[in-house]
């Protein structure tokens, strides 16, 4: 009883609940968090149309962004280290030394 | 029916664990969440027969990069986010409209529930090792390979963003004792 739309669904909501999360936290780290919560649903819903449309493409996206994924917070998160060692916070709005 | 079942119950438990990410004050409890989030959403690519993607997911997503986060989370020690003020109101009622704004749009491209087959009566397209191996060095050998260069670079970045400023490197390179004179001079 479980369709393609539950799924979705699903996945839609997740991706709202991480773009809330981006939108409202001001902690850096908990930002890319709320990226990683958006990628988690985007692979829910690339998987979900690899089951519904028979096609392993899909499947092979999930791959690629969980390996993307991984990489971007690798660099993500060693910027973040060094912002906090210069600027001594993590506050997002502290970051703003290149505003005019 | 059983499916049924676990879809919902692990669809609650995950967008549950989701919010918390979101709203939780203490930053540690919100990577822990995430690896709730991460759990139940490998479960769920097991139920739509995806095992080497559901695999992936245990093994890099939660084993590498929530680890990372952790790491990192700890080695901060971040402290839980302060109360709420005016400004802070602002901002989350601002953000939380702007979700809710996107969450309709999108539940307005998913097409209605009548009408669809259930996903258990297409055929599986067979999410095990060897079909996906296969398709990885055939038909997507390219993005394959060039994911090996992505992570050779994120892996250089990362080296060269963690290495202290040259002063440091000074400090921390000189030897304990000092050189005899003639050495220095090269003699």
């Amino acid at each position: 009883m479980i369709t393609l739309t539950h799924y979705l669904v699903a996945s839609a909501l997740l991706f709202t609940i991480g773009l809330a999360g981006i939108m409202t936290r001001r902690n850096i780290i908990m930002i890319l968090l709320s990226i990683e919560i958006m990628f988690n649903a985007a692979n829910l819903a690339f998987v979900a149309y690899a089951r519904a449309w028979g096609d392993l493409g899909g499947q092979i996206c999930a791959f690629f962004i969980i390996t993307v994924a991984a990489a971007e917070v690798t660099v993500g998160l060693a910027i973040a280290i060094l912002l906090a060692r210069q600027l001594k916070t993590l506050h997002a709005d502290e970051v703003r030394l290149m505003k005019w | 029916m059983a499916e049924t079942v676990f879809f919902y119950l692990l669809s609650l438990i995950m967008l549950g664990a989701a919010l918390s990410v979101a709203l939780n004050r203490h930053p540690i409890y919100s990577v822990l969440s995430l690896l709730v989030v991460m759990g139940c959403l490998a479960c769920l690519f097991v139920m739509l027969g995806a095992f080497f993607v559901a695999a992936l997911q245990v093994l890099l997503y939660a084993g590498a990069v929530l680890v990372l986060f952790l790491f990192v989370v700890m080695l901060l020690n971040l402290e839980p986010e302060a109360l709420a003020r005016v400004q802070v109101f602002t901002i989350r009622a601002a953000g939380t409209l702007a979700a809710l704004v996107l969450l309709s749009y999108l539940l307005r491209l998913i097409r209605p529930l009548d009408g669809q087959p259930t996903l258990a009566s297409l055929p599986a397209p067979g999410g095990d090792v060897e079909s996906l191996g296969r398709l990885l060095f055939t038909t997507y050998v390219l993005p394959f390979e060039l994911t090996s260069f992505l992570i050779l670079a994120a892996i250089v970045g990362a080296v060269t963003l963690g290495k202290p400023s040259p002063d440091e490197q000074d400090q921390r390179c000189q030897t304990p004792f000092p050189l005899r004179d003639d050495r220095a001079k090269g003699v």
